[in-house]
């Protein structure tokens, strides 16, 4: 059937800011609808409101709103742009529910607009957990028990029935935010509560627990003549009773007989058909329970997910963009299979290696949080690794996650560990539990045993046991031998068969990773690339999308042409994400453009860059010395380009230029002096630049001497890391000991950094490109929050709203004399803090940076393109890059953090990254931009009610001002003691409500009831920050926004002024962009 | 246990022994199904066959009692990456390589099957050689080279069960259908029963005469191994089947035997289809199907007359199902009995059953105006032969052995 030609406009929602649960996965479907649409001719009108993305770069859709993803922004634009066709199972839940929304508003109706792919009723009858539960029974399938209740007394009664025990799901959440198992009643009424308040339709699913069954994963596809494919089935590691996201997970499913796999493929038939998914792909989850095979269905997601992102990269079958062509009519046998070209997609890929998915956690950000996993999502990343076997894909895995493991390695003494501490960890699900897995076997457990405690599957256990097994033989091997010959090749290749890297074999043997990769050598003994080709090899693939092995036979297909090989950044973590995926990205787009072979080395299965369309050649494997080196002797590549993709690949900079790798861009010398403190402060003083009063320290004395030369404040942060790991603001010399320790952890072996805190003192964030003689300023970013707020969880305006020319000024010539200094080639970032008109530089970073996307998209000049040809050598000037761009126009970037994922954490912002993505606001004034940037931030700022404030005296009298103007917009204020006081003395109605530690629980009550709209709250520096953590972690769980900083508040009293007077326009970026050019 | 493996064209690989000890020879082809390994061990077609597994664990689920498509495993040695030593699943009784050792099979692993599917791919499949007491280059190489190929080989009369037997349904109407065992898969008697018809499982060599006196209301020809221009007998008595227009399906093996008794040719695919992921479309409705095929030989429909084709396979367009015209009869190249695979194509034995119900319904009618006419009823000698039924052949086969009553 060909392509529908009724229908010439398509909308598509995007999935808005990175969030636990919904990461860049729905960048890459995203980005792969809109090229296979454009591709058939379709106009593609796209909302998203996440800067960072590829799906938002002018190019990719013909019309982009960078807008918040609300239905009213969705009316308005579809109002202007009057698509025909919404397509809304490519933005993950957000766009899935804001398309349900318009479409309960009439607004798909009165415009005429229809819905492809899935309509309103599938949709519902998926999501809607009732419904869903009456559709499988209808079709025979079968369940947990459950039942769906509105109130906590129904909860209650419904419990009888079912008996604890249970788990609650609220509906129509996200990676099943508030909900949770309940052992006890008490556990039980909690959860309920939180569920209900969660769900956006107050109402919360009670199901029969079934923890520790099975549990798999089917992807599958339907097309509108009633094709039906599954494209790949995936077996959690962890069963049930783990969110998937949280768990590690294996495709395809290892231990299902045929007979059982077709039972669960016919049901996936059935439930697609019935739920009535016309077109495009589905998630739906089955639990086995272990004993006898009892078979039910968990759930059916209706659109493209974290799973079929996953899917895709496990099997070379690009889920997203046949889902976008199935909507718009085709069939799947009218699709060609792009890796083998002459066979369609009307098939089931048959793979012929194993796949392993590991979540990233961040726990170390959130300390007052434990790394307890549950049915709530937690995770904020994840690793894909491909072996021929399980063994060396786990190990691939574990060392390519970049949390200090070089595979199924040993971070504790397991005999120190005791018995109880190993059952309670394997018994409680928890982020290292595949650790304690091992610390069990080591101990004298047994699979069995393992079992008992954890329920994993004695198939997965048994692989476990074979890799340690085999670690303790090569270590009686080892000590066996000579130094110089620890291990014979036979024993070499198994150990590498079974996934070690060198760095564990280095270890066995006391030798180190550069000795054994030669000893490995001499032996002829290589990695091996395999295809990831859907067809196990049936057909020839023309795809160069490559895995590592240890066997007998290579299939790279090494190129003459000019090659540079881009390094990504692993998994998604907090302080390194999408906005480096981002730029790896343009840099392959832009050498493509210049005719080199591009090849991407990268781990996230979430990503656009590990799609096998985005570069030349694709490597899908883990960012270590080790396999990039292994990739390095294959391809032999003209340059390697480590700017890109954060601190993973910089990391690596050092020991790969020493291996004799051409990195390209700005040198390792440079780089190492921009980290270097010592060598960077010379450089400032040398061009007479401020820099705070600093030095650095490689012991807790040292520290303490430094820092009252300094004077407190003082910053305290490692060196080599993103994201301000470990970085604190100390105040005073008593707590100074547990955060150096702290930043000793995370710095391994390098100098701690200190530096005296400016207080007060505005920062601004400088992106520039150099192509080692001439410096063009990408875009100058003043921050919302003062400095100490890392600049990744700041707010930013675009161009700076308050800094005289002068200052700005200054800023440029810093930012030229620092670049030329540093030869940088490439980008460059540079922070700046400003303190009574003096410009202080706080730090150089010769790479690019996390605001790289937004200054593209604010200024339209594609920065990391740019800088990209800028390293194979053009100039900036044969590029056609001579002047600084001026924009009429103001963007304004908000920082989106994952504080209601972490219940009992506090909010406050510090130099700590805690955020984990971010959105995009564009108006031509700074309030609009700004109110744009909180809606979409989901901080929905309101119109009218009660704003709570209470702040530190250092900022009464600021809030003054603020308050006047909430007072004069007509809102009540009700403030703390103090707080209120001023604001009475200045003429400003004020309510009294006693602290919590006075004893009250009023305001919580008054929040709890909804009726604060707004919380301000400002605590003083390190002490006073407890007692009104209560409120604003309440306040947050809840939903309502909080703000913390007096910045902020003043930002935001801007924004709703602005809003008050006019409601927003919403205008696409390519339309901004015009008037630049 | 060290073992080899030698392909015709001097290609070996090493790896380890995890099945019976020994030495083995067969046409050395790959299968792309990630489960199901112990229906492709036990379905007779693969006689004379080597097979590979492309996915590298192979053993995970052990082996059960149930998941078994013939009274033992034909299968000639087998190939796998990785063997899995330990097995979980509920229904598991005994590991894979206890099994293949009990069933006298050889079996290596450790290979890079990968490698292996690349080079059967871009040379065809050929004869290999398994050992694991000869590692002599020269030796194999010889060994390799006199095994027997399965071109112009018959070796469904290897593989055929010698004795009638039934597979009866539950339902008590069922009518009755002849199956002529060619390596008959279980799952084809399981399927026909599934849809109320009852199977009488006659060795390949049953004359037809003999079919006939067992007044079949349907004739199922049954997938096997092998060449199907060697099966010659079989064709001989299916082109007179054909002539009674009692209703025919025929599945695999069957389908070919079919085309050549109407008069078409066969030929030999450069490395078969053996997977359960292959799309077959169907021509009539225009829907793809998902299938599991196992098959190296296929029908040329250019030399066929009076067949309309039903099936194609949508990655090289094999042929692969045909009705033929102004007869009750169709076949398809595809296992739509599935085991292992999908069961996207169980709509078949619905339609041969249509037929079949048909068939009868018009026998019946003509008898009844036989006997209006004064003639008399034709002696329905399966309903006597029914009583006489013996024990079961089996337990896996799950079917009941017939006695036959002359």
């Amino acid at each position: 059937m060909p392509k529908r030609t009724d229908i010439k406009k398509i909308l598509i929602i995007g999935s808005g800011p990175i969030i636990i649960s919904q990461a860049c996965e729905f960048d890459y479907s995203g980005t792969q609808a809109c090229k296979a649409l454009r591709e058939e001719g379709y106009k593609v009108i796209l909302i998203n409101s996440n800067p960072a993305t590829i799906m938002t770069d002018p190019e990719t859709a013909d019309r982009t709103y960078i807008e918040p993803i609300t239905p009213e922004a969705v009316e308005k634009i579809i109002e202007k742009e009057r698509p025909d066709a919404l397509l809304p199972t490519l933005g993950g839940q957000t766009g899935l529910n804001t398309a349900m929304k318009v479409v309960e508003n009439g607004v798909l109706d009165k415009y005429g607009v229809i819905m492809i792919g899935a309509n309103y009723n599938a949709i519902k009858k998926a999501e809607d957990r009732d419904y869903f539960k009456k559709s499988m029974l209808k079709i025979g399938l079968d369940l947990p028990k459950s039942a769906l209740v509105k109130s906590l007394k129904q909860a209650r009664e419904k419990l009888k029935t079912i008996g604890l025990p249970v788990i609650i799901r609220p509906s129509f959440t996200l990676g099943g935010t508030g909900g949770g198992i309940a052992q006890s009643i008490e556990e039980f009424e909690q959860i309920i509560a939180l569920g209900l308040r969660n769900s956006m339709v107050h109402e919360v699913l009670i199901e029969q627990s079934i923890v520790g069954w099975k549990e798999y994963e089917l992807e599958v596809m339907r097309d509108k003549k009633d094709n039906v494919v599954i494209v790949c089935s995936i077996e959690n590691f962890d069963p049930m009773g783990i969110h998937t996201g949280d768990s590690i997970t294996v495709a395809p499913a290892q231990t299902l007989t045929d007979k059982e796999y077709q039972k669960m493929r016919d049901a996936s038939l059935a439930i697609i058909r019935e739920i009535g998914v016309e077109t495009g792909g589905s998630n739906i989850q089955f639990a086995l329970n272990p004993e006898d095979g009892r078979m039910v269905v968990i759930e059916m997601n209706p659109r493209v997910s974290r799973s079929s992102a996953l899917a895709s990269k496990a099997t070379g079958f690009p889920i997203a963009k046949i889902a976008a062509k199935l909507a718009v009519g085709y069939t799947l046998d009218e699709i060609k299979n792009d890796i083998t070209k002459l066979t369609p997609a009307s098939f089931e890929p048959a793979i012929d290696y194993c796949v392993v998915k590991i979540p990233r956690f961040t726990f170390e950000k959130f300390p007052e949080a434990t790394d307890i996993l549950g049915i709530s999502m937690k995770s904020v990343g994840e690793i894909m690794a491909i072996g021929r076997t399980f063994k060396e894909a786990l190990q691939k895995g574990l060392r390519g996650l970049e949390i200090g493991h070089t595979g199924l390695d040993n971070k504790l003494d397991y005999s120190k560990i005791s018995d109880d501490k190993i059952k309670h960890r394997l018994k409680e699900p928890n982020a290292s539990r595949i650790f304690y897995i091992k610390y069990a076997f080591q101990k004298g457990y047994s699979v069995k045993e393992i079992f008992e405690l954890t329920k994993i599957d004695p198939w997965f256990l048994s692989q476990i046991k074979e890799i340690i097994d085999l670690e303790n033989d090569l270590i009686k091997l080892s000590k066996k031998n000579s130094k110089k010959f620890p291990l014979n090749k036979e024993m070499l290749l198994k150990a590498k068969q079974y996934g070690f890297s060198d760095r564990q074999l280095a270890e066995y043997t006391g030798s180190d990773e550069v000795s054994i990769r030669a000893l490995r050598k001499r032996n002829g003994i290589e990695a091996t690339f395999k295809l990831v080709d859907t067809c196990a090899a049936e057909f020839e693939a023309y795809t160069p999308y490559y895995y590592s092995t240890y066997e007998s036979e290579d299939e790279t297909r090494v190129s003459k042409k000019k090659k540079i090989m881009i390094l990504g950044g692993g998994p998604n973590r907090i302080g390194q994400g999408i906005e480096f995926d981002y730029c790896c990205c343009h840099a392959a787009f832009a050498l493509k453009e210049l005719g080199y072979e591009t090849i991407m080395v990268n781990s996230n299965p979430e990503t656009v860059s590990t799609d096998y369309d985005t570069s030349d050649k694709l490597y899908f494997e883990p960012l270590t010395f080790e396999d990039v080196m292994n990739i390095v002797d294959k391809e032999k590549p003209d340059g390697v380009i480590v700017q890109f993709g954060g601190q993973t690949p910089l990391n690596l900079a050092k020991q790969l230029e020493d291996a004799g790798v051409p990195i390209i861009g700005t040198s390792v010398k440079s780089i190492d002096i921009a980290e270097n403190r010592d060598k960077f402060s010379k450089l400032v003083k040398k061009l007479n630049i401020h820099q705070p009063m600093n030095g650095s320290a490689n012991t807790v004395e040292e520290a303490r001497i430094i820092a009252k030369q300094i004077g407190y404040p003082v910053l305290i942060r490692p060196s080599y890391v993103l994201g301000g790991r470990a970085m604190k603001i100390v105040y005073e010399e008593n707590t100074l000991n547990e955060f150096v320790e702290e930043a000793k952890i995370v710095s391994m072996e390098q100098p701690i950094l200190i530096d005296k805190f400016l207080e007060d003192a505005v920062e601004v964030d400088v992106d520039a490109i150099s192509d080692g003689k001439v410096t063009i300023i990408g875009g100058i970013m003043e921050h919302i929050e003062e400095a100490g707020v890392h600049s990744g969880d700041s707010a930013c305006v675009l161009p700076p709203h308050t800094l005289e020319d002068k200052i700005i000024e200054d800023i440029k010539q810093c930012t030229y004399s620092l670049s030329r200094e540093l030869k940088v080639k490439g980008l460059v970032n540079i922070q700046f803090a400003i303190k009574n008109d003096i410009v202080y530089v706080l730090e150089v970073n010769p790479r690019a940076s996390r605001t790289v996307p937004f200054v593209s998209k604010a200024t339209g000049r594609p920065l990391a393109k740019i800088a990209a040809k800028v390293m194979v050598g053009k100039t900036l000037k044969e590029l056609g890059i001579t002047k600084e761009i001026e924009v009429k126009h103001v963007s304004v970037k908000e920082s989106v953090l994952p504080f209601s994922r972490f219940s009992g954490v506090d909010i406050i912002l510090g130099p700590e990254m805690k955020s984990t993505g971010e959105v995009m606001g564009i108006d031509s004034t700074f309030g609009i931009a700004f109110y744009k940037s909180q809606i979409a931030a989901g901080q929905i700022l309101p119109k009218s009610g009660t704003v709570f404030i209470s702040v530190r005296n250092y900022d009464k009298r600021d809030i003054v001002f603020i308050a006047k103007k909430l007072s004069d917009m007509k809102f009540d204020i009700i403030a703390t003691r103090g707080t209120a006081k001023v604001l009475i003395a200045n003429n400003i109605e004020a309510k009294i409500v006693s602290k919590i530690s006075d004893g009250s629980s009023d305001i919580l009550d008054k929040i709890k009831k909804g009726e604060i709209k707004l919380v301000i709250n400002v605590p003083s520096g390190s002490k006073g920050q407890y007692d009104m953590m209560p409120i604003r972690s309440f306040a947050v769980m809840q939903g309502i926004p909080c703000i913390t900083t007096i910045q902020g508040a003043q930002a935001a009293v801007t924004g709703m002024e602005a809003s008050l007077k006019s409601d927003f326009k919403v205008k696409p970026i390519q339309d901004y962009l015009k008037k630049i050019a | 246990m060290k073992s080899i493996l030698i392909l015709e064209d001097g290609k070996k690989f090493l790896g380890e022994s995890f099945g019976a000890s020994g030495e083995t020879s067969g046409e050395v082809v790959f299968n792309t199904s990630h489960t199901g390994y112990q229906e492709i061990l036990t379905d007779p077609s693969y006689k004379g066959q080597i097979v590979t597994m492309t996915y590298p664990h192979i053993g995970n689920y052990g082996v059960n009692l149930e998941d078994i498509e013939s009274r033992k495993p034909f299968i000639e040695g087998f190939i796998v990456k990785e063997y899995s030593k330990i097995y979980s699943n509920w229904r598991a009784k005994k590991s894979l390589g206890d099994y293949l050792k009990e069933n006298k099979i050889v079996g290596i692993e450790g290979i890079d099957t990968r490698a292996l599917v690349k080079h059967i791919r871009e040379k065809g499949s050929m004869k290999g050689f398994i050992s694991t007491v000869d590692f002599n280059e020269k030796s194999l190489l010889k060994k390799v080279k006199s095994a027997d190929s399965i071109v112009g080989k018959d070796l469904v009369k290897e593989v055929t069960n010698h004795k009638i037997y039934k597979f009866q349904t539950q339902n008590k109407s069922g009518k009755n259908v002849v199956v002529m065992d060619f390596g008959v898969k279980t799952n084809i008697l399981r399927s026909l029963s599934s849809v109320g018809l009852n199977s009488i499982v006659v060795p390949a060599n049953t004359s037809f005469e003999k079919i006939i006196g067992l007044k079949p209301s349907g004739i199922m020809l049954s997938n096997g191994p092998g060449d199907p221009e060697a099966v010659t007998y079989a064709i001989e008595t299916v082109k007179k089947l054909i002539s009674t227009h009692i209703p025919i399906f025929g599945i695999c093996l069957g389908h070919q035997i079919l085309g050549l008794a109407m008069g078409g040719k066969t030929y030999k695919l450069k490395f078969g289809h053996h997977g359960s992921n292959q799309p077959i479309k169907n021509l009539k409705t225009e829907r793809v199907q998902i299938a599991a095929e196992n098959h190296n030989f296929a029908v040329n429909l250019k030399t066929l007359k009076n067949a309309v084709p039903t099936h194609k396979n949508l990655n090289d367009g094999t042929l692969e199902g045909i009705r033929y015209q102004r007869v009750p009869v169709f076949s398809v190249q595809f296992h739509p009995e599935a085991s292992p695979g999908p069961h996207d194509s169980r709509y078949l034995f619905i339609e041969f059953l249509d037929m079949v119900l048909k068939f009868h319904n018009s026998t019946i009618a003509k008898s009844k105006s036989m006997l209006r006419n004064g003639n008399p009823m034709p002696t329905l000698k399966l309903r006597q032969a029914g009583a006489k039924r013996s024990r079961f052949l089996s337990g896996r086969e799950g079917g009941k052995k017939y006695a036959k009553k002359n």
